[in-house]
């Protein structure tokens, strides 16, 4: 069960040729799919490409009345190994990933995909995490194209562009017998627009097909001497066969413009914000009429060598817009310019930076400055624009006043409790070695907690404490999220440590779902999903492979939390040690509970809902309560006590009552200031009996003490 | 040649700033434009800072050029026509982005604070200042809408980007007709009558341009009454109208605060001893007003019967009722999470008792079973009872062994406080604040009376230097600084 669902969105996924698609670019993406008529689909959630896993999850429908076979894989290796289905035949075949750590993953396979090369059409499409939003390393998808020899798109972010770069990259992919990456930017993933569909293509050839007559052919397997062979097949004919495609089918484009003497290369999905920092410097307009003339590379590899010397031939520089490092392209285009003897002098790092994303603002500045040197006389007239770059107020005085908002666990998270716990141990215990892991628990590593000294990818939590089990002092942590276990912790963690005789503990967080990534529904995912078998234990899993300490806890029992984490740090009984801290993903959760309350309670079913509060006369706004939670709805509000100046804990209206606030008071010895109110829901006539009763002493008590206190009222 | 209109969304992740970028996008469709929308939630969707961005272009200008407008994926430094904020501080953040231009940008915000974990975690006082942002907006911005969206939200039973909704429509920032903006509610079909509601009320508000911005204010003080309700408590009044004027607003809470924990003559004894100090300066009573305030927070320590008490009055009921939001007739049930430990229990015991208890380990280990997490139910018979009772014990407090304890350290202040009153004011006054860092419960109260304890043991070397007063008061913010006293033991290692 997906964070959003697109059921809407997936009925666009049906127009017919004549009819305006809008929509998100991922989902235009998906519409293009269809229209290439892909055989069959796979991939891995993460962000910017979750949504096309979910609108394909949502599709399944329509998918099966197009006989498009799709997996949510358990992982990008066993997406890009899908792949293999169009080594030997006619079938099209389309995963995504995350980038550049999916790609990572999956290399293995690629590489081995590059080398047999494909007879139908391979398509990978990417989600560049680069930039503002990322939430990884940031390096480049560009090296793994050319280690391998892959070919990679990178469109202009326009939907019609794009579902052309779809449909293109299939036939590229056939015609040089090459696995081809479309790659998409954060921004360009989720841009909303529109463009022309055209009507669903049902796979000419299918996978049964292929089982009914099997093809086989030496020259496609990774062994030697077809390796050799391959490797000659890249160079001599799929590279130029590329080459000549991206050239005749005019994947990359030219505009001209008046100042002819000067020209900007850049990569096709930069060219909406190069167009708009022309546009600020008064050299191009709205439309993108540029005066400079442009050669955008919707295709950044190959690079065709005659397109780069017809466009920099008499010109006295040329722009290089690329985005990341090492400036491949760069490079390769001056060692093009330097074969062919083109003199034109080749600028690109240096007038813009080495790293980071390539926003507007960082535009405007570097082609400013190459406008400046090389025509003045455009940058002239740049002077039209009046734009303020900056604030009134200054800078410092601005920090100041705008504290960060680092993201965190969500309101009732089931691994906040845990991570508290886990900081309470270490008051008692001293400081622990901690191997961290991607997923939600990540947040961990930010305020409040601050815990976690390495993290080394998806599923690697393990792992990463590998080097750590000596018989030293103190058994190092390791955490792993149920969906990283899924994905690759069970065996390079869990087995690892049995095999290696490994004595610390791994604590899997196993919330139910990949939530870090929208909630979709990984094997042990518990809600009924009638196209997927989930229910699969992780701790059968864990003791299958071999783990004899295995222990299950709930996380929002803290008390119980810190003790069996106490035990597995300090049982004398050797070997590795797994907690499965086990909690559902409050996002889920109250998504699957809500609308069962409202019904229940529309039925008259008796309900009660709870909610956690914070008495502001007891409490003294130290905050240890916050320090030791971080839940969004504790928060603080101003002291209403006139002697006091600290701001008071405060529980606002978002609480979902998950019990940690209660939880964290006592296992913390915390302080007496919160409270739990239950709200109860078509009382019975024994509640309200019983509330009358109850109302009538406590009450009586109570007016009899006002009456005291106001004698001495002041 | 004619640019499109930008428009950018600062939200909190899960605020709904994209239902709000969606609304926008189906508006201006109907109202004949094109539009282009973009964002980068990843990991900030859960907590963190969000924006979404838009641009609109006439279709028919469009159609008039045979060509389509090139729009930019994120907004850019003086180039934003209009940008909405959901939160005050991410209002400021965007004015840091240099979005919000003087010369053109309308500033949509609510002046609502969400605090960030950074702000809300701080051991004392950490949260932004709300007024200089205030401030800072409607200096930066040529055209400002400002006011609670949450609290318009909350009264109209909506959601926030509804009203966001309705202040955009009001601030005719966009050329859309309002029936497009209602159309887009109804067409989502969602809580629609209540979004409408929120819709017109922020309309309302940024047609007639509301800028105006109250923030959630302290507790205030009040007026120094004449006379006294109760003749025995006119002495204490006119005690109070003799202090400097400056003090008795602090006083009267002091009184009042002492009453509510005791009883008039415990106010009386709060009154001799601010007397004392009193005796010992002369305007502008820098130090009288510091005790004022310290001695009444002091000598109202929370020990378990003041807990009890205040847990169990009828103005608290009230105020959970209020704070749940329970209608008139819901039953509601309060749980109250209560972990006593021996030092508690002792502490409420006589003094002699108390202090036996302490000393015996045999004793305490023996209590120690009894004690541990305790969940009372006061609004039943039982619980309720078991806390008024604990509450009643008030008479007997004086004997009890932790207010011979507390009572035992405020002397100690105190007379320290007059010692230094004269030589070394400055010294005496940032003493007498010192006591904010004694606060909270159990171990928490426990580390701040060792962080104060720490400042006390190098008073007298304070006093000797000149920068003395500063250097302590340099020492009470470190103690705040962090839990692990990381920074005080910094501060003061520097110090020998």
């Amino acid at each position: 069960m997906a964070e959003r669902s697109f059921a809407k969105e997936v009925k666009s996924l049906r127009l017919g040729a004549g009819a305006e698609f809008r929509g998100e670019g991922i989902l235009a993406v998906t519409k293009a799919l269809l229209q290439s008529g892909v055989a069959y689909v796979g991939g891995y959630q993460g962000a910017p490409i979750s949504h096309l896993m979910d609108v394909l999850a949502d599709a399944q429908d329509i998918l099966t009345e197009l006989g498009v076979h799709f997996e949510a894989s358990a992982s990008e290796a066993t997406a890009a190994a899908m792949l293999a289905a169009s080594i030997n035949y006619p079938l099209r075949g389309a995963v995504t990933w995350k980038s550049t750590v999916g790609t990572n993953v999956a290399s293995d396979a690629l590489a081995n995909l590059a080398s047999a090369g494909v007879k139908g059409g391979a398509l990978i499409i990417v989600g560049e995490d680069y930039g503002e939003g990322a939430s990884i390393m940031q390096e480049r998808t560009h090296a793994f194209a050319m280690k391998s020899q892959m070919w990679l798109l990178d469109p202009r972010p326009h939907l019609p562009e794009i579902v052309r770069a779809v449909e293109q990259g299939f036939e590229l992919s056939e015609e040089s017998h090459t696995p081809v990456m479309l790659m998409l930017r954060i921004r360009a993933c989720h841009v909303y627009g529109r463009f022309m569909a055209s009507d669903n293509v049902r796979p000419p050839f299918s996978p049964d097909d292929a089982l009914r007559s099997p093809s086989r052919d030496y020259g496609r397997i990774i062994l030697p001497p077809s390796t050799y062979a391959q490797e000659r097949e890249k160079i001599e004919q799929r590279f130029p066969a590329a080459v000549r495609f991206v050239a005749q089918r005019r994947l990359n484009e030219f505009c001209d413009g008046d100042a002819g003497d000067i020209g900007i290369v850049l990569q096709g999905g930069l060219y909406n914000n190069v167009l708009r920092a022309l546009e600020l410097l008064d050299c191009a307009d709205t439309c993108g009429g540029s005066r400079v003339p442009l050669y955008v590379l919707n295709a950044t590899y190959p690079l065709v060598p005659d397109e780069w010397t017809r466009f920099c031939t008499g010109k006295r520089a040329v722009l290089v817009v690329e985005e990341g490092q090492p400036e491949f392209i760069e490079q390769a285009a001056s060692r093009i310019l330097r074969q062919r003897e083109v003199a034109t002098p080749l600028l690109g790092k240096g007038l813009l930076p080495m790293n980071g994303e390539y926003t507007v603002d960082v535009l405007r500045k570097g082609i400013g400055e190459f406008i400046g040197q090389w025509a003045p006389a455009l940058r002239g007239r740049a002077a039209g624009r009046p734009v303020t770059e900056a604030p009134l107020v200054p800078a410092a005085q601005l920090a100041k006043l705008v504290p960060p908002r680092p993201p965190g666990l969500c309101t009732g998270c089931p691994e906040r409790p845990f991570f508290a716990a886990m900081k309470l141990l270490q008051r008692e215990m001293g400081p622990l070695h901690i191997s961290a892991d991607i997923g939600c628990h990540s947040f961990a590593t930010l305020p409040p907690f601050n815990m976690g000294n390495s993290i080394m990818g998806y599923g690697l939590g393990a792992a990463g404490a590998s080097a750590f089990h000596t018989d030293g002092p103190r058994r190092p942590v390791a955490i792993m999220g149920d969906g990283g276990f899924w994905h690759n912790g069970l065996t390079s963690g869990i087995g690892n440590a049995v095999f290696n005789r490994h004595d610390g503990l791994t604590v899997i967080i196993d919330n139910n779902y990949s939530a870090a990534t929208g909630g979709q529904d990984i094997p042990s995912s518990r809600w009924p999903n009638e196209r997927r078998q989930g229910n699969n234990s992780i701790v059968d899993a864990v003791r299958g492979v071999g783990v004899k300490w295995v222990r299950h806890v709930s996380t929002y029992d803290m008390t119980q939390t810190v003790k069996v984490v106490r035990e597995a740090l300090t049982t004398p009984v050797r070997g590795p040690k797994v907690i499965v801290a086990e909690g559902e993903c409050q996002l889920n959760r109250q998504r699957r509970i809500r609308p069962l309350m409202k019904k229940a309670i529309g039925e008259g079913k008796r309900v009660v809902r709870e909610r956690f509060g914070v008495d502001p006369d007891t409490c003294t706004g130290d905050h240890s309560c916050i320090r030791l939670s971080g839940c969004p709805s504790l928060t603080v509000k101003p002291n209403p006590d006139p002697l006091r100046t600290d701001p008071v804990a405060h529980v606002d209206n978002s609480c979902v009552g998950c019990g940690v606030c209660g939880e964290v008071a006592h296992a913390a010895v915390l302080c007496p200031s919160f409270y739990r109110a239950e709200l109860l829901y078509n009382p019975s006539w024994w509640d309200r009996l019983l509330a009358r009763l109850r109302a009538g002493v406590i009450g009586a008590l109570q007016r009899r003490s006002e009456r005291k206190r106001l004698r001495f009222a002041l | 040649m004619q640019r499109p209109i930008k428009l950018s969304i600062a939200a909190l992740g899960g605020q709904g700033g994209g239902v709000l970028a969606e609304w926008l996008i189906e508006i201006a469709e109907a109202e004949g434009y094109l539009v282009q929308s973009t964002s980068v939630p990843g990991v900030a969707q859960r907590t963190g800072a969000t924006i979404y961005y838009l641009e609109f272009f006439p279709r028919a200008e469009a159609e008039r050029l045979g060509r389509e407008p090139i729009m930019a994926l994120m907004p850019v430094a003086g180039d934003v026509d209009c940008v909405v904020a959901s939160e005050l501080v991410e209002a400021g953040r965007a004015i840091q982005r240099g979005l919000v231009d003087p010369a053109r940008t309308t500033l949509i915000a609510s002046s609502h604070r969400s605090y960030s974990i950074t702000e809300k975690s701080a051991l004392g006082q950490g949260t932004a200042d709300a007024a200089g942002l205030i401030e800072l907006a409607r200096g930066q911005a040529k055209r400002l809408i400002l006011f609670d969206m949450d609290a318009v939200a909350e009264q109209h039973h909506s959601v926030i980007s509804s009203v966001l909704l309705g202040a955009i429509c009001g601030s005719d920032a966009l050329p859309f007709s309002r029936r497009a903006f209602e159309a887009a509610i109804r067409q989502s079909g969602i809580a629609v009558e209540t979004n409408l509601a929120a819709f017109a009320d922020a309309c309302q508000r940024a047609q007639r341009g509301d800028a105006t911005a109250q923030l959630q204010a302290a507790g205030g003080l009040r007026e120094i009454p004449a006379r006294a309700r109760s003749p025995k408590l006119q002495p204490l009044l006119e005690r109070i109208w003799r202090l400097p004027a400056v003090a008795r607003a602090i006083a009267l809470e002091g009184v009042r605060r002492t009453i509510d924990y005791q009883d008039p003559d415990y106010a009386a004894l709060y009154l001799n001893r601010l007397e004392r100090i009193r005796a010992l300066e002369a305007s502008p009573w820098e130090l009288t007003l510091a005790v004022a305030r310290s001695l009444a927070l002091w000598m109202t320590f929370e020990d378990t019967i003041r807990v009890a008490d205040l847990k169990t009055r009828a103005t608290r009921f009230a105020r959970v009722r209020a704070e749940i939001r329970a209608e008139p007739d819901r039953l509601v049930g309060i749980t109250e999470f209560m972990k006593p430990r021996v030092a508690e229990i002792a502490g409420t015991l006589p003094a002699g008792l108390g202090a036996w208890v302490l000393a015996s380990p045999r004793v305490s280990r023996w209590l120690g079973r009894a004690t541990g997490s305790r969940r009372i139910r006061t609004n039943t018979v039982s619980g309720f009872l078991l806390l008024h009772g604990l509450g009643g014990l008030k008479r007997w407090r004086r004997g009890t062994h932790r207010y011979a304890t507390e009572n035992a350290r405020i002397e100690d202040w105190l007379a320290r406080i007059e010692r230094l009153a004269r030589a070394h004011h400055d010294l005496a006054v940032e003493l007498a604040r010192a006591q904010r860092l004694i606060k909270g419960y159990g171990e928490t109260h426990e580390r701040g009376w060792q962080n104060y304890s720490a400042l006390l043991a190098r008073l007298e070397e304070l006093a000797a230097r000149p920068d003395g007063a500063a250097l302590l008061a340099r020492l009470h913010e470190a103690a705040l600084a962090d839990e692990e006293g990381q920074a005080l033991r910094r501060e003061l290692a520097a110090l020998a």
